[in-house]
């Protein structure tokens, strides 16, 4: 395994299954049947229906979605970071086998931060606007890492020049209202690798951003796979970012995952029919043609659909699709699909 | 920083030339002529007007407002008509046992209201949430004088705790040599104990009672903010990166949560400033308050417009060492 300098100085400090000894397609996150709703005073909200996911070592998982869809709850979820009104109601979240919803809350932070890590959409606002670049990251040094005084200095320039700051030396005396997006994002992405973690969580990570820094933090995100084998799940609703960036996807529609499967697979065998409204409501480069869109509204979470809850919106929805929940059934070998007609419509 | 801070005194010179025509303007429209204070109710015309030709009251507004103004540039407020000395000096002995009562109201309330706010924050919904709410509508209903009553009947008169209301310093305990001005601050500076006991017994009901008022908005404005930093997309990343509570709430949260906060303790202050006229008079304090409430009571115009002058000033240089608080505290804010 590839493991230049900077990841290779601090493996001292964690991870019991040691990057050295991982396989390529170890698994190290499992997700079985999560459940999660908002509890308001008066309702209960159904947020997540029971979601199963699996992260390989050095894999990168695309979660795709329109807004409301679940996305954001799954990660925040996984990382043990939901606020109320969000409450785990139920499933279970392995991560090296161990089920993180059992954990503590001081134990939960130790894996935080130290084995997953989690950045945002909004880089600039998600550092502290009263503090420097450096201070921020030698305080999670020293939390983690036990660095103090030069050595956490050293390690710090180290890390913001691995994340392609050009001058990390200025960088760490800059405050975030002195970054550009791209460059909070990379200051972002360094704190969040302080600690050499195995997950890392991105929420939207290039969203806000002009689109050629999009593209770079794409890069940097697919260069730390590579140097790190640092497995990743990248929430986004920008296909292209999942073409160029991801392995396998999995696609939320209202809380549940409609379909999931490698990358090439999503395109080219599109099996469920929001998963194709998805696709032919990208604006295409060439041709004038009419931009598709899906007809309809996300259900309100609320007063979700019975029976598939992509029925309402769905052209070729029958009797069974407004009475049962289709469940997520493979359809090839590393395909799965929740759709009662996939096959008809294949 | 230098540049800065002269830049802003400099920009005192014309806040207070209009303070100075507002308030003589105001003080010559206001009912009341300061000629029946002066001379016995007895004399007659011709004695009125020869006294009113010496203060120079027959002349011309405008000429009035210049000799005044030519006054204060030398240092010169006037005499007060009430007590015939100067307004400088009147105000200068009153300023001290006024900063001193304010400034121990404001600590007391500061002390009390940020924990507070903080911990109705970060456990809001709960029961010291709803406790503190309720402090606050209490400390924000009760008049002032009000509770300064009740507070003397309850610890003077029932319980004995501390005693009746009597200036800054018993009559029966010398004064501690002064130092800083301030009773509490001097007497423990000169070790002189019982002057300390006394001065701290006789300050702590009248700057309990102001802080009391204080609280209020400082309490609430630190839990709004706190809430708005602890809901923040920084705080949920510093929470990613695995910081403990600890450091969230009281360095990452507080950190930003307290620059609104600074704010409203100058605004608090300002107010306080005002709330001390009653609580001076409830409570015998030699202060401002209640020297500026004879002067109101007398049309004693000198000393009116000095004391607005001199108030104007201190809430001007208040706000400025809130604007250098937060240039040295928020780093956005540069000059």
């Amino acid at each position: 395994m590839d493991l230049p300098g900077i990841a290779a100085s601090s493996e001292k400090a964690h991870s019991p299954q040691g990057l050295e000894q991982a396989r390529e397609s170890e698994e190290i996150l499992r997700v079985e049947e999560l459940r999660v709703e908002f509890h308001f005073p008066d309702s209960k909200v159904v947020v997540l229906a029971g979601i199963d996911l699996d992260v390989s070592m050095g894999e990168i998982v695309g979660i795709v979605g329109e807004s409301g869809s679940g996305k954001s709850v799954t990660a925040l979820s996984i990382i043990g970071l939901l606020r109320p009104p969000g409450v785990v109601t139920g499933g279970r979240v392995l991560f090296c086998g161990e089920n993180l919803l059992d954990l503590g809350a001081d134990e939960m932070r130790a894996v935080r931060g130290e084995r997953i890590s989690m950045i945002f959409q909004n880089p600039r606002a998600s550092l502290n606007p009263v503090f420097s670049v450096g201070k921020v990251l030698r305080e999670v040094l020293r939390l983690h890492s036990g660095l103090r005084g030069a050595a956490a200095r050293s390690r710090a320039i180290e890390l913001l020049s691995d994340v392609g700051l050009p001058d990390p030396e200025t960088v760490l005396a800059r405050y975030p209202h002195q970054l550009s997006g791209g460059m909070a994002q990379r200051a972002m992405i360094a704190l969040a690798l302080a600690s050499s973690p195995q997950l890392l969580l991105a929420d939207e990570p290039s969203t806000a951003l002009d689109v050629t820094i999009q593209y770079q933090i794409i890069q940097l995100l697919s260069r730390l796979r590579k140097d790190r084998n640092l497995a990743q799940i990248v929430i986004t609703h920008n296909l292209g970012v999942i073409a160029e960036l991801c392995d396998r996807v999995a696609v939320m529609y209202a809380g549940t995952i409609v379909e999931e499967a490698p990358v090439g697979q999503i395109f080219d065998e599109t099996r469920h029919p929001y998963t194709k409204g998805l696709l032919a409501a990208r604006a295409r480069t060439e041709g004038a043609g009419e931009l598709e869109s899906i007809p309809g509204q996300v259900p309100d979470m609320r007063n979700r659909p019975a029976g598939c809850a992509f029925h309402p919106r769905c052209a070729f929805a029958t009797g069974i699709c407004r009475t049962a929940t289709p469940i997520l059934e493979m359809s090839g070998a590393r395909h799965k699909v929740a759709c009662h007609r996939w096959k008809e419509l294949a | 920083m230098i540049s800065f801070v002269a830049r802003r005194l400099l920009l005192l010179v014309p806040v207070l030339l209009g303070v100075t025509v507002v308030t003589f303007t105001l003080t010559r429209i206001i009912p009341g002529n300061p000629i029946d204070l002066m001379v016995s109710p007895l004399a007659d015309a011709e004695t009125r007007e020869r006294i009113a030709e010496n203060a120079g009251l027959n002349d011309p507004l405008w000429e009035q407002y210049f000799r005044y103004i030519w006054g204060v540039v030398n240092g010169d407020f006037g005499d007060s008509f009430v007590t015939s000395q100067p307004v400088l000096d009147d105000l200068t002995s009153r300023f001290m046992p006024t900063f001193e009562l304010t400034l121990f109201a404001m600590l007391v309330a500061i002390a009390l209201a940020v924990p507070l706010g903080i911990a109705s924050a970060v456990w809001r919904g709960t029961w010291i949430d709803h406790i503190s709410r309720l402090l606050a509508v209490f400390g924000v209903a009760m008049p002032v004088f009000w509770v300064s009553l009740v507070a003397i009947y309850v610890f003077f008169f029932l319980l004995h705790w501390l005693p009746a209301p009597q200036g800054r310093i018993s009559v029966v305990v010398a004064p501690p040599d002064s130092i800083t001005g301030l009773f509490v601050v001097d007497s423990l500076l000169s070790g002189n104990w019982p002057a300390l006991r006394s001065s701290f017994q006789s300050i702590l009901m009248p700057a309990c009672v102001l802080a009391f008022a204080a609280m209020a908005p400082l309490a609430r404005m630190t839990r709004a903010s706190m809430i708005e930093a602890l809901e923040s997309d920084y705080t949920r990343a510093a929470r990613a990166m695995g910081l403990p509570e600890r450091s969230i709430v009281f360095r990452h949260a507080l950190r930003n949560a307290i620059l609104p906060v600074i704010t409203m303790i100058a605004i608090v202050y300002g107010y306080l400033l005002g709330g001390v006229v009653l609580v001076e008079n409830v409570f015998a304090w030699p202060g401002l308050g209640r020297y500026v409430y004879n002067a109101i009571a007398s049309s004693d115009y000198p000393a009116l417009q000095g004391f607005i002058l001199y108030s104007t000033t201190v809430y001007v240089l208040l706000f400025l060492l809130v604007d250098i608080l937060y240039v040295l505290l928020d780093p956005r804010v540069r000059i």
